[in-house]
């Protein structure tokens, strides 16, 4: 794992790099609240197309974009093999004696296929986003200043912490730590989160004292003022219009 | 929310960035390995604090990771800082006392409590979401079971270490909040 841990997927400038980031944050909302609506798999699978296209667009790697997709999986699985089983309707196979309908089977099918395309569309339009900018984007749309400066702060940390536990780790290595399945390697790592904690809470009583000194009143000012473009407004309501094709598709079959 | 003064943040947020990081650490246990999840833990050291601090966590996690989905986000919040805060009410104020005759299970229990409360809240949320998802909503808190001892045995771990270590690393909420 490499040093910065949150460093957006990809810097590549593009047509949708360019875009404000408060259109991209309310066409991620939109595109999500589309797609839970969406109940016929070719619909969906046309949202899916959208997505993996902006994904393209955003610049992302497909491998990359695999590999993230890959852990959802891993959760999706345990719903989906149970669904086919569990939703009543006409019998699509036997398995001793449990019964897969088609209804569940549709059924899974469909919460896969939004699944998907809600992360891949979440990945390439906020994803590629510096997180200070999506902090500051996000103060704009009006979510509570206080979470912002959360926000902020936590994005400011995480690097700083996680460049700590990687000393951490690396001492440990020397004094040939192996992680194994047993009490001694859970206690070890215990102490590890409880050092990191210490460690962490010491460097932020230091960071707020210097920021007193230099006249912090518990407020960050957000200086970056974005400017809505021509072009944004254009994309916005392409955007808005694609997906109110989706929902009439959806209407109408 | 309104509890969080503008005076904390940025330790809420140093704390919160410490337990994401933690959150990073994949811990064997039997042949698969967990990452944890710390919300007993989280819930201990931050109190109120701790619900913004996971709902950033859990954004970032989404944005960056593509763990959990957009919509999802309020309802995993409420699964992992309910737990947290359950654990807070709990076990908060025992921490804070002079003499902790056993931090180590303290810590556990916590530990324990916050993810096992978290398993039954996806268990159930799941549930409500439809009959469909009832049979694999009675199948996720046993897959929560190993994340569970390891949770425990690390929380124990990490709280009687800060005990023994940094004492006032658990005092400092009360004071603050008085």
């Amino acid at each position: 794992m490499s040093g910065e841990l949150l460093s957006s997927s990809s810097s590549a400038a593009g047509w949708l790099s360019d875009r404000d980031p408060r259109l991209r944050i309310l066409a991620a909302l939109g595109f999500a609240l589309v797609v839970v609506n969406l109940h016929h798999p070719p619909i969906l699978l046309l949202a899916l197309g959208g997505a993996a296209a902006l994904a393209m667009a955003a610049g992302i790697e497909p491998r990359q974009l695999a590999r993230r997709l890959l852990l959802l999986e891993g959760f999706m699985l345990v719903l989906l093999l149970f669904l086919p089983f569990s939703v009543p309707g006409e019998t699509l196979f036997q398995l001793g004696p449990f019964m897969a309908s088609q209804e569940g089977m549709n059924h899974a099918l469909l919460t896969l296929l939004r699944a998907n395309a809600v992360v891949i569309s979440l990945l390439a339009l906020l994803g590629t986003l510096e997180p200070v900018v999506l902090g500051h984007a996000l103060s704009r749309l009006g979510v509570p200043d206080k979470l912002v400066h959360l926000f902020l702060f936590t994005v400011r940390y995480i690097d700083v912490v996680h460049r700590e536990y990687q000393r951490l780790r690396q001492a440990m290595r020397a004094r040939a730590f192996v992680p194994r399945s047993d009490l001694h390697t859970w206690r070890t790592l215990g102490w590890l989160t409880g050092m990191l904690l210490v460690r962490s809470l010491e460097r932020s009583r230091r960071i707020l004292a210097a920021m007193k000194c230099r006249g912090f009143d518990g407020r960050l000012y957000l200086l970056g003022r974005y400017h809505w473009q021509a072009m944004d407004s254009y994309f916005g309501v392409i955007a808005a219009s694609l997906l109110l094709g989706l929902l009439l598709l959806e209407h109408q079959s | 929310m309104r509890r969080l003064e503008y005076e904390r943040i940025p330790q809420a947020a140093v704390l919160s960035s410490a337990l994401f990081v933690s959150s990073l650490i994949s811990v064997p246990v039997g042949p698969s390995s967990v990452h944890l999840i710390l919300n007993g833990l989280m819930g201990m050291v931050l109190g109120w604090a701790a619900v913004p601090a996971i709902f950033v966590e859990l954004l970032l996690q989404a944005v960056f990771f593509g763990f959990g989905g957009l919509l999802v986000l309020g309802v995993n919040t409420l699964n992992i800082a309910l737990p947290a805060l359950v654990c807070a009410a709990l076990f908060g104020r025992r921490l804070r006392q002079k003499q902790i005759p056993r931090p180590f299970l303290l810590g556990a229990a916590a530990g324990g409590l916050g993810v096992l409360l978290t398993g039954v809240l996806v268990a159930l949320s799941l549930a409500l979401s439809g009959p469909a998802f009832l049979p694999a909503a009675k199948v996720i808190p046993f897959t929560y079971l190993p994340l569970v001892i390891g949770e425990a045995v690390v929380t124990g771990a990490a709280v009687s270490f800060v005990w023994r270590v940094a004492p006032e690393l658990l005092f400092v909420p009360e004071e603050q909040h008085g």
